[in-house]
């Protein structure tokens, strides 16, 4: 059991990362007893289990994931959703709330070809698209915030170990953020100025997702422009 | 511009080649990943005069339809010349021969994705050529294979590609157009370093056996080289940004 490359170093696909009785985990394949990089990530060692998290790629839909989408058709019993995973989804009219049977109205009066929606993903199994379902709390159509799109592959350094991250950018920026598994994060601030420094933290994660001590500078950059701000205000007092 | 006129000789008593190089010496070799902000993933080449594009999207959804397979992802690829590529203006419609290179490129990239993955979508390739000095098949697969990782698409290893070929008798390394041209031989591989897989092999030109023994050798050689650079061509763009945040919290760390 020889661990050939370092933990969280950047691989490269191809790379050998560990060599003996490793488990293998996600982004990585095995031939005989070596196990490789399938993919541009950083290594992690979780007990005996060797995984990349990938710093590039889409989203692939799971059953269970939050998402935010939007609509880019009506049928006549639903709505097709670009969810930016590799198959556009489906959201039965079934599965959204309101009056139950079948709708003598017209489905756009729910939601409308470019609505942004927050869904969950209720079932996928790689042979027939994705199906969302729009019921349950906070989820629906999305007529306020702002929406921010980033790489599916940052989403889980955006929320951080045990949600460190995403619960410190939301205390920080006063802010409400809700983040769907696709890269689709929603932000509603109190004021415009909150959610421009959330906006900002959120893209500045993506961009640093591969960094150390990433969560202490977010929390010194959203300060520094707290800072710019307040003198700004009382310049102009 | 006129045709380059023929060279009196390929190889000059020192036994340098026509642009000074040993019998076993690759172009200047330049990489770059991540350029286009538009395509999921990129990567551009430049080999001796080679300035190649290379763009890829996906997997996404497959479209006409009936292409999807229901078990793998499809890779399409689409090895393209521009028309100021060349000295004599190239029509822009797809030829016979940019059909067959798309070809061949696809076959030698397909054996590393790992397709199974992502079932009835597509992998999208595009190689533009925008010079070409010989070899470019050679100089696309590399590209490809990085911007297919720059992509974040799940494979097996990078691909590495060049070229060998034989001048005035001698076998010689990474042909360039003028030695394409009036040599005698061209002999492209393209290989998967760790796990020894040569997934191009073809050859225009007579070689004897041992010619071409020792041909490929010093074309598997040539690739291990390139590989090496595609690794660190990828890593570099992480590791750039990581350097230029992670040094500049330092010194507040020790105020």
């Amino acid at each position: 059991m020889v661990l050939v490359a370092e933990p969280k170093q950047v691989v490269a696909p191809g790379e050998l990362l560990a060599e003996g009785d490793h488990l293998l985990g996600d982004n990585a394949y095995k031939v005989g007893t070596q196990i490789f990089s399938a993919c541009i990530g950083i290594l992690e060692v979780d007990g005996n289990r060797v995984f990349v998290v990938p710093l590039k790629g889409g989203y692939f839909p799971r059953a269970g994931d939050l998402v935010g989408g939007r609509i880019v058709d009506i049928g006549l019993s639903g709505w097709t959703v670009d969810i930016r995973a590799p198959y556009e989804a489906m959201l039965p009219a079934s599965e959204t709330p309101g009056p139950r049977g079948p709708r003598r109205r017209d489905l756009s009066s729910s939601f409308d070809v470019g609505d942004m929606v927050l869904a969950e993903v209720l079932d996928f199994d790689r042979t027939r698209d994705p199906l969302l379902t729009a019921k349950g709390p906070g989820l629906g159509k999305v007529s306020t915030g702002r929406v921010v799109e980033i790489s599916a592959a940052k989403i889980p350094r955006l929320i951080g170990r045990k949600g460190s991250m995403i619960s410190m950018l939301k205390q920080e920026t006063r802010c409400q953020i809700t983040v769907g598994q696709n890269g689709v994060v929603l932000v509603w601030g109190k004021s415009p100025e909150d959610e421009r420094v959330a906006v900002e933290a959120i893209y500045m994660v993506e961009r640093e997702a591969h960094t150390r001590g990433l969560t202490d500078r977010i929390r010194e950059m959203i300060s520094k422009s707290r800072m710019v701000e307040q003198v700004a205000g009382t310049q102009t007092a | 511009m006129p045709e380059p006129k023929q060279p009196e000789k390929l190889i000059d008593e020192k036994g340098l080649r026509i642009d000074g190089r040993r019998l076993d010496q690759l172009r200047p070799l330049k990489l770059e990943v991540g350029l286009l902000d538009k395509a999921d993933g990129s990567a551009y080449i430049e080999q001796g005069k080679n300035k190649i594009l290379v763009a890829v999207y996906g997997p996404r959804e497959a479209h006409p339809k009936h292409i999807a397979m229901p078990e793998r992802a499809v890779i399409r690829c689409r090895y393209h010349m521009a028309p100021f590529s060349v000295d004599e203006r190239k029509s822009p419609a797809p030829s016979r021969r940019e059909m067959e290179l798309s070809k061949v490129i696809r076959e030698s990239l397909e054996p590393v994705v790992l397709t199974d993955l992502y079932p009835r979508t597509t992998i999208d390739v595009f190689i533009e050529v925008l010079q070409s000095d010989g070899g470019s098949r050679c100089a696309g697969i590399t590209a490809a294979s990085l911007a297919l990782a720059d992509a974040g698409i799940p494979m097996k290893e990078l691909v590495a590609a060049c070229a060998v070929g034989k001048i005035q008798g001698k076998m010689a390394l990474d042909l360039s157009d003028a030695e394409d041209k009036y040599g005698d031989a061209d002999l492209p591989v393209a290989l998967v370093p760790n796990m020894g897989l040569v997934t191009l092999l073809q050859m225009d030109g007579n070689l004897t056996t041992a010619e071409f023994e020792q041909g490929l050798s010093m074309a598997m050689e040539a690739c291990k080289t390139i590989h090496t650079m595609q690794r660190e061509t990828l890593k570099k763009k992480y590791a750039t940004i990581k350097d230029a945040v992670e040094e500049r919290e330092e010194p507040e760390i020790v105020a």
